[in-house]
């Protein structure tokens, strides 16, 4: 990987820094944690919406 | 066919001698091939309605847990010296936290999907609370896997749940600053009671075959019967003996 594409990626994913806090009222969540369950969400959505492929041999 | 479908004609066949041996492995025997059929523990056809990508997240899960089982009897064999100073220990330990990062995430949609279904339909009760012990034993597995770190996160996990844990009088017990205890319950005991429970669910499954879709709302009206709860609706029947060969 070259110095650009690595420079370009720690800046976008830059974790040897403190992380980042959402606060509302008591609730706080980390941004992280945060992306990674609005992640799960839409790959629950889509795999219930996507077609399954028809594989041979089904009918 | 469905799999409980072919499950009740496994039928004994007449013309063998009747399996009448004594003994407690004869009976054993009986008993297993009378609970867990070949034919129903290997089908090589699933209804229909599992040609659906919520489907998948069940294997997916096993998936993951079998390459988190892999990375880490790897780690295990080799130890902390290896796998906190060498490229390849490294690349072991990322292995070993991403697969579990991506069984957790997978599991948990497979509770989402299986929880809207409500899976526990149809005598599936067992095969429900199986894989939800599984799911807090692996909570409890990846929480002794970050006090195994040996960084600061870990110190700082493992003192904050040690205050945690004396607060609801555990702590004597089960001490997260007790890095041999903690590692052993990640390595050996946890471990076992997953996989324990995993093997379980993944029987049940395959006994009891995959939970069909909750019928339409008016499909039941159209058939002009309601489904009696615990069973197998109308609906739910009709999809499940419509079956598809594997790929």
């Amino acid at each position: 990987m070259s110095a650009v594409a690595q420079g370009a990626l720690a800046a976008a994913v830059d974790l040897n820094g403190p992380g980042h806090y959402l606060n509302w009222g008591v609730i706080q969540i980390s941004a992280a944690n945060l992306v990674i369950i609005g992640v799960m969400i839409v790959v629950f959505v889509l795999a219930l919406l996507l077609p399954f492929p028809k594989g041979r041999g089904r009918r | 066919m469905s799999v409980r479908e072919r499950a009740d004609l496994v039928q004994p066949d007449e013309s063998a001698e009747p399996d009448e041996a004594a003994g407690w492995t004869a009976a054993v025997r009986r008993r297993l091939v009378r609970e867990l059929p070949p034919d129903t523990m290997l089908p090589d056809t699933q209804p229909r309605y599992v040609a659906s990508w919520i489907y998948v997240f069940g294997v997916l899960t096993l998936a993951a847990f079998l390459v988190v089982l892999g990375s880490g009897a790897v780690l295990a064999i080799q130890g902390p010296s290896w796998w906190h100073t060498s490229d390849i220990g490294h690349f072991f330990n990322s292995l070993h936290l991403w697969s579990v990062e991506l069984f957790m995430a997978f599991m948990v949609i497979h509770l989402w999907g299986k929880f809207f279904m409500a899976a526990w339909r149809g005598r599936r009760a067992l095969t429900w609370i199986t894989g939800a012990v599984a799911f807090l034993g692996s909570i409890g597995t990846a929480f002794t896997g970050y006090l195994a770190q040996q960084n600061l996160d870990s110190q700082w996990i493992a003192v904050q749940s040690k205050d945690a844990l004396n607060a609801v009088g555990i702590g004597a017990y089960f001490s997260p600053m007790n890095f041999g205890q903690m590692l052993m319950w990640h390595i050996v005991l946890l471990p076992a009671f997953v996989g324990i429970l995993v093997v379980l669910h993944i029987l049940m499954v395959r006994r009891r075959g995959v939970v069909p879709p909750l019928p339409l709302r008016d499909r039941p009206a159209q058939a002009g019967a309601e489904a009696e709860p615990g069973t197998v609706s109308e609906a739910g029947q009709e999809a499940e003996a419509e079956t598809e060969e594997q790929p």
